[in-house]
């Protein structure tokens, strides 16, 4: 299986990018980890005239944490925003979710943002963007614009970018202190793609959720976030197990699941609700 | 003093190589060979109305395409029917490229060859088929129903029938004060090896001389249908199987297009071709196996003797049959395991669909006849109320029993007559290891947890070491290193390993002095292959016999020189000496420069056999009337019928109350292959047969829609499990040695996979309280049949019901 | 043409370290690195199994991190530094992950075994002293057909016990 022949860019700034994109844009196809979209290629179920490498493009490479965001440059490997110990302290809901992602052979070449820019909503990183507000910050030939996360993913593998622009770079938002955020996922083989997986964060005080959100992976057309507030507010570790048939419920009537060949729509509901029911214990519990 | 290496876990020789990246397989050979991509049906069943390669001719690196038009001569005839058999009524076999019509996704249609992979490929993408659609016949509830034909002159997609029968079976049933009916069903499998096939020719057109390397299970075989097909002489033709990364009896079939038409090509454009096939390629023109559907009638007592066993099933074999109805037949004669009940009939109906070919996986049509064995011992358990393994040592064939006898005809044309095995002592040893009698108060404690745990047990008998035959040459040269060639081939089995072990004990030398080739027609060209578990038997046999051959010449010409008896001889560390005697020796290498007379010395060691050397009786002639010069040996092995190895597993499982996730906790094997001559290769060979088996029960199926598009030809969708959903297998062993050879060997490469279906479906329903008549089960379907049993769609154990 | 953009016939040198020496080839963009390591280096040690990335018979480090070389350009490892299987030891001077497989008959048919141990060395230069259940784990990435993975595992955590011996000898 190899690739069909293309024209092959490595722009060296942004800039250049952005004149390539220009040029040849709507039959050229962005690579950055390549993860996703090579096999793609090496089969031939895309044959673009044009690849423009983004890998060396100055600046893109960084990871910087302020107050209210972790921004991750759009060639950051995976596996080196799951490795970061400052990532992990401003927001561990990136390297909950980064765990889950295929193989550590597949997280040192993917780029996080680039999962993002791919938008399955199979993939566990579009989910942890609209779980956490993200911006994401693009680039195009009229200069630089942001869209938030819940406008981004326009529909299965689509997003809301001309063909002349690129993704820069993802500020994944920061949750107010007290807030407590899990992911967890069910999949036939270690590292496949879930049947169903779900992030939250619970932000508590006093021991008691006073907010609670909920995004999830592989039940939806694109990601989107349940907010679970109404459900779980004031719920303590006491009583969680209390609340198991509403939350349950909830997530059911949330998730639109598919069936495929691998589970069906009716048990990837179900999963979707259990494994919910069994993060917000969880994460209630330590 | 050495020690004796036959039976001990010695580190394998091949592995210093292949760790360190000197592997060379098909795929790292011919740098410089031109490379062939194909254009293959993306339908399952259509008329070829046209096929336009006009867009193509002008691809870069582009050196030819061909189609079945251009095929000349026997090239362009059917592929050959490998093993034909009166049963098998209505075969076809393919042609190397479809004339007319295609029956499969992915049956060849052109051959492309280029400068490269890439070319090839990209030649092959600018290459327009059209078809005239035929309706597709997938999955075998269709084939059965036969509304539509896959091949016209096959009515009701039936390739075979046969029916064998030992005893009165309807008698025995309607005399039987109990019967049970069973629904059951296997899906489709596949070998699926880490290395697909691959093909690579050379032509040396002032020789006339083709060398084929393939990535093949025979390469006796590939060599003797492609001198067929290329009009070649066989002596004009040679076949070298390189190193070969997993077959597991995928590349036992043969000849595979490619492997006919590379060597045509290289052939016609007088430069070396290679082929090497990708990953999809693999799923949806290799060949699969495992998909059955089967009905079982049971007569027993109420000690649960079974008086009557009647079996139908029907074998999905894919488009065509160049394989033969084997499969089925395996099914049919190793269903019985280690039973023996009163009477049995089994009937089977092999079905044409559209889908890629259905040749041998490891155990070759035997998982799915446990399966179905066993699946009716825990049925007959349940409803007599009593133990599971209790009933099965009801049935056993005892050890004073053998040879037993069944009255059938096994799958190599002999009698299904067992030669060995001790059944209640394996299944004694299996219930120790597991725990068997403790499993209620274990299943008690987990309950308490809130956990579901359920036991699972499945027992199988396996006849390998099937013939014809296997033979080795031994050429001792006279620096003592002792080269041994045996025709059949190597996939991972260890055989450079377990053979020179065989080797340096028969003759006394040491283990690194011994250089074993296999599959190479250069070397040893009589051969049949390694499938069937049959090489340890065959093969070790073959090469002990030759080896001793060569020891008892080596003794014979010592004797002479050392003026000693050969019975006062020993040889130990490649050194002839007289017992006692120490400084009355000479090394064997001595002995291989005595036995053939020189005129001219070549080295230093060479100068004792010249003719002024004085070694030699001046009133006999150099070389004897019934002897040959040179230190060898050449024997073949060629036994009656094969020998019957067993073994017993059982499992523990535990499901997820909620998600029905399963999850095996403990896999316990009990395994009797006779003698051993490696036991570390042997442990590992169950190993990996146990995963996947499990692979198998739980995991792996081939998804096809209802126009026969494979859904899953990929890793990504099709699932072999990784290191996290194989257990930690606990194996412990049993041996009855074989009384059929003369080192008591039996087969052990198929044992690991062959019940462990049954026994994760025997185990999954000790957990949930239900019968499992389909495999392989996920937990989606595991939740599904919750509900229904939760319905009341689905009848209770009579042991869980009771037990609430 | 700067030399920025390639055509796509265009042969574009690469040159990369491998194994601790500069090799060069030209290949035009679209060869993959799998490829490239194989037939244009003539460094068959690391295998292909699927070309999607699922198998990791193709893995090899970069910049001392697994990677699959399928799932990779050869232009993209311009400059950088690649170790494949022949560059975790050789016959007569074997790494401890080597050792350990033919010490505990971590292999059978081969294929699939540069994959698993290019993957190891890399685990255990960050983790060397792993329980049998990480070391399980650590593999979970890497598909084998033949041996069911035991004596895969009980290879890695020999491969520590070799590779923290050496170490201490060296002491």
């Amino acid at each position: 299986m190899k690739p069909a022949p293309f024209a092959y860019h490595a722009p060296r700034s942004l800039d250049e990018a952005v004149a390539v994109l220009g040029e040849v844009g709507h039959d050229g196809k962005v690579l950055a980890g390549g993860q996703s979209l090579i096999p793609m290629l090496s089969m031939r179920l895309a044959a673009p005239a044009h690849l423009i490498d983004i890998n060396q493009v100055a600046g893109l490479d960084t990871v910087t944490v302020t107050e209210d965001a972790v921004r991750v440059g759009a060639t950051v490997r995976h596996r080196d925003v799951e490795r970061s110990d400052e990532v992990y302290a401003a927001l561990p809901l990136l390297r909950q979710a980064l765990l889950n992602v295929a193989h550590p052979a597949i997280r040192n070449r993917g780029t996080t943002v680039g999962s993002i820019a791919h938008a399955d909503a199979a993939g566990e990183m579009p989910s942890i963007a609209v779980l956490t507000d993200a911006i994401v910050e693009v680039q195009g030939p009229a200069g630089a614009r942001e869209i938030s996360a819940h406008d981004f993913f326009a529909g299965p593998l689509e997003i809301a970018i001309g063909a002349d622009e690129v993704v820069v770079a993802v500020r994944f938002g920061r949750f107010p202190s007290g807030t407590r955020t899990g992911f967890t996922e069910s999949a036939r083989r270690r590292g496949d793609y879930a049947l169903a997986g779900v992030g939250v964060a619970l932000t508590c005080q006093e021991g008691a959720i006073a907010r609670a959100r909920a995004a999830y992976v592989s039940v939806t057309d694109v990601p989107s976030v349940l907010d679970l507030t109404a459900v779980l507010v004031g719920t303590t570790q006491a009583d969680v197990a209390a609340r198991a048939d509403d939350l349950i419920g909830a997530v059911r009537a949330h998730v639109q699941p598919e069936s495929d060949i691998h589970a069906s729509a009716d048990y990837r509901r179900m999963l979707a609700g259990e494994l919910t029911r069994r993060l917000v214990a969880e994460v209630m519990a330590r | 003093m050495t020690t004796k290496l036959f039976g001990a876990p010695v580190q394998r020789r091949e592995d210093p190589r292949l760790v360190t990246g000197g592997g060379r397989y098909l795929d790292d050979l011919g740098h410089t060979a031109y490379e062939a991509a194909f254009v293959r049906s993306p339908h399952a069943h259509a008329r070829i109305t046209d096929i336009d390669v006009r867009d193509a001719l002008d691809t870069p690196g582009l050196i030819g395409i061909w189609t079945h038009e251009d095929l000349e001569g026997q090239v362009g005839e059917c592929l050959p029917l490998l093993i034909p058999h009166p049963a098998l009524t209505a075969p076809r076999t393919g042609y190397a490229l479809a004339k007319d019509t295609v029956n499969h996704v992915g049956e060849a249609i052109v051959l492309v060859v280029a400068e490269d992979r890439y070319a090839a490929e990209d030649a092959v993408a600018r290459i327009r088929v059209d078809y005239d659609f035929l309706p597709a016949v997938v999955g075998l509830e269709t084939a059965r129903a036969a509304t539509d034909l896959v091949h016209v002159d096959a009515p009701g997609n039936v390739s075979a029938h046969m029916v064998q029968e030992v005893g009165d079976v309807d008698a025995a049933m309607g005399g039987a004060p109990r019967r049970l009916k069973l629904d059951l069903s296997i899906e489709r499998s596949a070998c699926t090896p880490m290395e697909g096939k691959g093909v690579y020719a050379v032509w040396d057109s002032d020789a006339e001389r083709l060398t084929i390397w393939s990535s093949t299970q025979t390469s006796t075989g590939v060599r003797a249908a492609v001198a067929a097909r290329l009009g070649l002489p066989l002596a004009k033709v040679d076949c070298i199987a390189p190193d070969v990364g997993g077959g597991f009896g995928v590349k036992i079939m043969h000849p595979w297009p490619e492997e006919v038409l590379i060597p045509w090509a290289a052939r016609l454009l007088g430069h070396p071709v290679k082929w090497t096939e990708d990953r999809r390629e693999h799923f949806i023109s290799s060949a699969h196996e495992r998909g059955q559907l089967q009905e079982v009638e049971v007569g027993f007592d109420d000690e649960g003797r079974i008086l009557a066993l009647d079996v139908k099933f029907w074998h999905d074999n894919g488009a065509y049959t160049p394989y033969g109805i084997i499969v089925p037949i395996i099914t049919s004669t190793q269903l019985l395991g280690p039973y023996k009940p009163g009477t049995y009939r089994v009937e089977f109906w092999s079905l044409y669909t559209n889908t890629v070919l259905v040749t041998p996986y490891r155990g070759a049509g035997r998982p799915q006849g446990c399966f179905a064995m066993e699946r009716t011992m825990d049925a007959i358990a349940d409803e007599l109320g009593l133990d599971r393994a209790e009933v099965r040592s009801r049935n056993f064939i005892l050890p004073e029993e053998m040879p037993y006898d069944h009255g059938l005809m096994f799958q190599d044309g002999r009698p299904l007559k067992y030669d060995s095995g001790d059944f209640p002592a394996s299944l004694a040893k299996l219930k120790a290891l597991v725990g068997w009698d403790d499993f209620a108060d274990y299943r008690a404690r987990a309950e308490a947890e809130g956990r579901t745990v359920g036991l699972g047990i499945g027992c199988y008998v396996e006849g390998t070491g099937v013939g014809p035959y296997e033979g080795a040459h031994i050429v001792i040269e006279t620096s003592g290193r002792v080269n041994v060639a045996t025709g059949l081939t190597t996939q991972g089995q260890g055989h450079q390993t377990a053979f020179a072990q065989i080797v340096a004990d028969e003759l006394g030398v040491p283990l690194e002095s011994v250089y074993v080739t296999t599959g190479d027609t250069r070397r040893m060209p009589y051969a049949v292959g390694t499938f069937a578990s049959r090489a340890a038997v065959m093969s070790g046999n073959a090469i002990a016999l030759a080896a001793r051959a060569v020891r008892a010449k080596a003794i014979k010409i010592a004797a002479e020189a050392l003026e000693a008896a050969e019975e006062d001889l020993e040889i130990v560390d490649g050194i002839i000496s007289v017992k006692g005697m120490p400084d009355a020796r000479m090394p064997i290498g001595t002995t291989a420069v005595l036995s053939n007379p020189l005129r001219y010395a070549f080295d230093e060691a060479a100068k004792a056999a010249t003719q002024f050397a004085g070694t030699f009786d001046p009133d006999k002639p150099p070389v004897a009337d019934d002897e040959e010069p040179g230190l060898e040996g050449k024997d073949f092995y060629s036994p009656t019928q094969a020998t019957f190895a067993n073994g017993m597993h059982a499992a523990i499982v535990e499901t997820d109350p909620v998600t029905a996730e399963i999850r095996i906790l403990r896999y316990c094997v009990i395994h009797d292959c006779g003698t051993m001559v490696n036991p570390m290769i042997v442990e590992g060979q169950v190993h990996g047969g146990v995963a996947q088996g499990v692979g198998g029960a739980l995991y792996e199926r081939m998804v096809y829609d209802e126009s026969g598009q494979l859904l899953n030809a990929s890793f990504m969708d099709f699932l072999i499990p990784y290191a996290t959903e194989v257990p930690h297998v606990e194996a412990d062993h049993l041996e009855t040695p074989s009384p059929l050879n003369p080192l008591g060997i039996k087969g052990a490469g198929e044992a690991g996979c062959i019940p462990v279906t049954a026994v994760i479906a025997s185990a999954i329903e000790d957990a949930e309280g239900f019968p499992i008549t389909a495999m392989p089960i996920s937990p989606v379907e595991l939740w599904e049949l919750r509900q229904r049993h939760e319905r009341g769609e689905l009848p209770s154990l009579r042991r869980r019901a009771t037990a609430g | 043409m700067t030399e920025t953009t390639y055509g796509a016939d265009v042969l574009i040198p690469v040159q990369v370290t491998v194994n601790g020496v500069g090799c060069s080839a030209s290949v035009p963009a679209r060869r993959l690195l799998s490829d490239f390591l194989r037939h244009d280096l003539r460094l068959t040690g690391t295998h292909v199994g699927c070309e999607h990335g699922v198998c990791g018979a193709c893995t090899v480090l970069l910049d001392g991190r697994p990677v699959r070389s399928c799932l990779m350009f050869a232009v993209q490892a311009i400059g950088r530094d690649l170790t494949t299987v022949e560059g975790c030891g050789t016959i007569d001077a074997m790494g401890p992950v080597q050792q350990a497989f033919t010490e505990c008959h971590g292999l059978q048919c081969g294929f699939c075994t540069p994959g698993f141990i290019t993957t190891i060395t890399a685990y255990l230069a960050e983790n060397p002293t792993p329980s049998e259940e990480e070391a399980r784990e650590a593999v979970s990435g890497n598909l084998c057909r033949c041996t069911g993975y035991q004596n895969i595992v009980t290879s890695v955590l020999r491969a520590a016990e070799i590779m923290n011996r050496r170490a201490e000898e060296q002491r």
